[in-house]
């Protein structure tokens, strides 16, 4: 038997003493992921007219094409769709959920189900291509929703019972950044508190949002800062107004120009800035690492698979002989094969009792009518035999006639010659 | 949901998968095309940067596995590739110690650093392959090794609850090193590359490469090729998955030079006021990273700078795919009515098979003779 090393636990550090070359292992990596190109997918949340699709064409700079909804669907529906975006080497593949009809029902209670079902239907659909015998997982266009943006009206006073149901069961299922719309219609002072009264109610209630990660050196500090933003109040508008002597996106009023861009008006600039430049990966990462493994593993437990057994004997999906679900299912299967068997035995005794029966009687049938031609044989062959018999006795009749007959002939001739003659000419005359 | 792995699925339209009474997410399969008309840069081409950076944190593991006959310069040439003491060489190896009975597998794992990029690195040695008087089968050990690594990581990755980062021992790489005879492949050659080069990527080697002129090297390397070539003994990289043209043609380029004819060294001599890695004989220096002398830096180059990543991806794509599709299939991973249906119909068959012969044999239709006529 070969002896099998383990690799030490702790591997050893080495020095170099030249240049190897795979510190090029990172853009191999990435030239890589460029080829492949890139899915992100957003979902959008808001009631009708708030001002969903405006601010993704604005964050996108892109006019997507959207058809304003009307606000009387019976139910909330989810709309999406996929968008290929490119800039210089790099390929995105933009999905934009919205929600339509959110908000408007008279009875909102069945609004936020729908949302829920249709991100559990994007972790099903991944994890059912996970489970294929025969998947192909790096070619999977993933529709697993990354981000959440939530938006928030901008009333000024709390957060709806709505919108903190909503974001509640959402929570734990996909990163929800609240953003604050229509921000300008809300002062500054007044967007301070109203963003500290969101932030605490949902603190409070438990909400976990998404936080921008603190853990490389790099970002920390940025990020950090713009946890403290939150939420953002953002205004999105693809109008272009001239400030200065610059075109840039705003809305005119008559009392002044909310430029979108600048940091002074409001916090989309942030968003940007953390939704696309800095945090993407991360999104996209926290989807797969956390969100989708937590779908994963109660789905799986739900279908009555465990990693460990009733006697804490480790389990596995593929050790067949040691699972017990196995086992058991295995069990099942023999017993209905033994059933089947069996009953397939009993009807086709059945059947071949049933065919000997009508092969019998046919049987039967042919013998009797065996029976009775032979004797119909029988009967005219005796009849024959009758005939024959007395055709028999008649010839021998025949035959002595005219043996005696012959004799008197002779004798007679002898006797007499003419009268012989005569008598002859006359018996003649009477044979004939 | 019913107990058991899901069925396996043809790819089946989303909407399928939800049930009537929700309402249908409309996921359209043709995404719309806009491109170059962003008003204005946007900051999507940030996500390389960041990945980048996800990368270099979590770092790299690297397996590489070299299989060859001892004394072929197996440990030589991993240290010359990673230019540090990956491999204990084995020319301090008593002649007293025992030659191993069987083929041993040894790994051996090591971090290395460079530029900020962690890598963890691998070197799965073989001693004792091919050094027997009877080297059947010899191959059988490493396969196993090499299956058992997928298994690892099949288990791992089959777990409820799994880690974030499942540790990856698979072998990425093997390099097969052939003796320079400058005549042909080996029966064994043949035979391991036949059995392995659907299970790992091979990368043939030739070496000891200066015991070879130019013309014997460009001759035995076409010689190789052909060898292979007719043995169906498809080497990384392989044709088949070639994706687009511009792999294609890269790689042809590649598979043309191959058979790499290396020569390793960990000793630096003095060259024309340089300090070269090289082998020093009565006759000249033989330096290890000048292409006039061996193809040694197109081999580093080849496995370390530009396909390391895709030797990996191969390995996780394709042939841990194969692994894990047939471990699942003969596990009962089809769905469980197909195979009982199956079973019954074998049973059913021969069962109505045995019957039908008994009958036949019985006593014949009728009992008299039949009627003359």
């Amino acid at each position: 038997m070969a002896a099998f090393d383990e690799k030490k636990d702790h591997p050893r550090s080495l020095t170099m003493c030249g240049h190897v070359g795979f510190e090029s292992l990172p853009d191999q990596l990435v030239d890589r992921s460029i080829q492949q190109g890139f899915c992100f997918n957003i979902l959008c949340v808001g009631e009708t007219g708030i001002g969903k699709s405006t601010l993704i064409n604005t964050l996108f700079n892109t006019n997507f094409e959207e058809l304003e909804s009307s606000h009387f669907c019976p139910c909330v529906r989810l709309r999406a769709q996929t968008y290929e975006l490119q800039e210089s080497n790099v390929r995105l593949k933009l999905t934009v959920v919205n929600t339509v009809g959110f908000g408007d029902q008279i009875n909102k209670e069945e609004s936020y189900q729908p949302i829920i079902d249709y991100i559990d239907d994007q972790f099903e659909a991944y994890l059912q291509e996970e489970l294929k015998i025969k998947r192909t997982l790096f070619n999977y266009h993933d529709s697993r929703i990354h981000v959440c943006l939530y938006f928030i009206a901008p009333t000024g006073h709390s957060l709806r019972t709505l919108d903190l149901i909503t974001m509640k069961s959402l929570d734990s299922k996909v990163n929800i950044i609240p953003l604050i719309a229509k921000a300008d219609t809300i002062s500054k002072s007044e967007l301070q508190k109203f963003k500290m009264k969101l932030m605490s109610e949902l603190v409070i209630n438990g909400v976990q949002i998404y936080q921008f990660p603190t853990d490389d050196e790099t970002t920390a500090k940025i990020n950090g800062a713009m946890n403290g933003h939150l939420p953002f109040a953002v205004v999105g508008s693809m109008d272009e107004v001239q400030v200065g002597n610059k075109m840039v996106k705003a809305r005119q009023y008559p009392w002044g120009i909310v430029q979108v861009e600048n940091e002074n008006h409001c916090d989309f600039v942030k968003l940007r800035e953390m939704l696309i430049c800095t945090n993407m990966e991360d999104l996209r990462e926290q989807t797969h690492a956390r969100h989708y493994e937590l779908y994963r593993r109660c789905k799986l437990e739900e279908m009555g698979f465990a990693d460990v057994g009733p006697e804490n004997k480790p389990l596995s999906m593929l050790a067949p002989g040691l699972q017990e679900t196995y086992e058991a299912k295995r069990h099942e299967f023999y017993g209905e094969r033994q059933r089947k068997e069996e009953e397939m035995k009993q009807m086709f005794v059945q059947r071949v009792k049933e065919k000997e029966a009508i092969l019998k009687e046919a049987e039967r049938e042919l013998q009797a009518k065996f029976e009775h031609l032979k004797r119909i044989h029988q009967e005219e062959r005796m009849k024959l035999e009758e005939k024959r018999r007395i055709l028999e006795e008649e010839s021998i009749a025949f035959s002595k006639k005219k043996a005696t007959c012959d004799l008197f002939q002779s004798q007679s001739f002898m006797a007499e010659g003419s009268s012989i003659k005569k008598d002859r000419d006359r018996k003649n005359f009477n044979f004939m | 949901m019913s107990k058991g792995l899901p069925e396996a699925r043809t790819d089946t339209a989303m909407s399928e998968l939800v049930p009537e009474p929700r309402p249908k997410p409309a996921v359209p399969m043709k995404p719309v095309s806009i491109n170059s008309n962003l008003l204005g840069y946007i900051g999507i081409d940030t996500i390389i940067e960041q990945m980048r950076k996800k990368t270099m944190k979590t770092g790299f593991d690297f397996n590489i596995m070299v299989v060859g006959q001892s004394g072929l310069g197996k440990s030589t040439l991993v240290n010359t590739l990673f230019k540090s003491q990956v491999s204990r060489k084995a020319s301090s190896w008593n002649r007293e110690e025992k030659i191993p009975k069987t083929v041993e597998i040894k790994a051996i794992g090591h971090v290395i650093e460079e530029g900020g990029v962690k890598m963890k690195l691998t070197v799965i040695d073989t001693p004792g392959f091919g050094d027997q008087i009877n080297n059947e089968n010899c191959w059988e050990p490493i396969e196993k090794y090499i299956n058992e690594q997928y298994e690892k990581f099949l288990k791992e990755e089959v777990n409820i609850a799994r880690k974030k980062r499942i540790p990856d021992t698979r072998v990425h790489c093997c390099l097969y090193f052939i003796s320079p005879t400058g005549h042909s492949l080996r029966p064994l050659d043949l035979e391991f590359m036949k059995h392995l080069s659907k299970v790992v990527n091979i990368i043939p080697v030739i070496a000891k490469a200066d015991t070879m002129t130019l013309e014997e090297k460009s001759e035995f390397k076409q010689r190789v090729r052909k060898e292979l070539e007719v043995n169906g003994i498809e080497f990384y990289p392989q044709k088949e998955f070639d994706e687009d043209l511009e792999d294609k043609t890269e790689n042809d380029k590649i598979r043309e030079s191959m058979p790499f004819a290396v020569v390793g060294s960990d000793k630096e001599y003095q060259v024309n006021g340089k300090r070269v890695l090289g082998r020093k004989t009565p006759w000249g220096i033989i330096e290890v990273e000048n292409l006039h002398h061996c193809e040694f830096a197109l081999l580093r180059d080849f496995v370390i700078r530009t396909h390391l990543q895709d030797l990996k991806e191969v390995t996780h794509n394709i042939h841990y795919e194969t692994y894990r599709a047939k471990r699942l299939n003969d596990n009962g991973g089809l769905p469980p009515n197909k195979k009982l249906c199956a079973s019954l119909k074998r049973s059913g068959e021969g069962f109505i098979l045995k019957c039908w012969e008994q009958v036949s044999h019985r006593q014949p239709f009728l009992s008299s003779d039949p009627p003359t006529n």
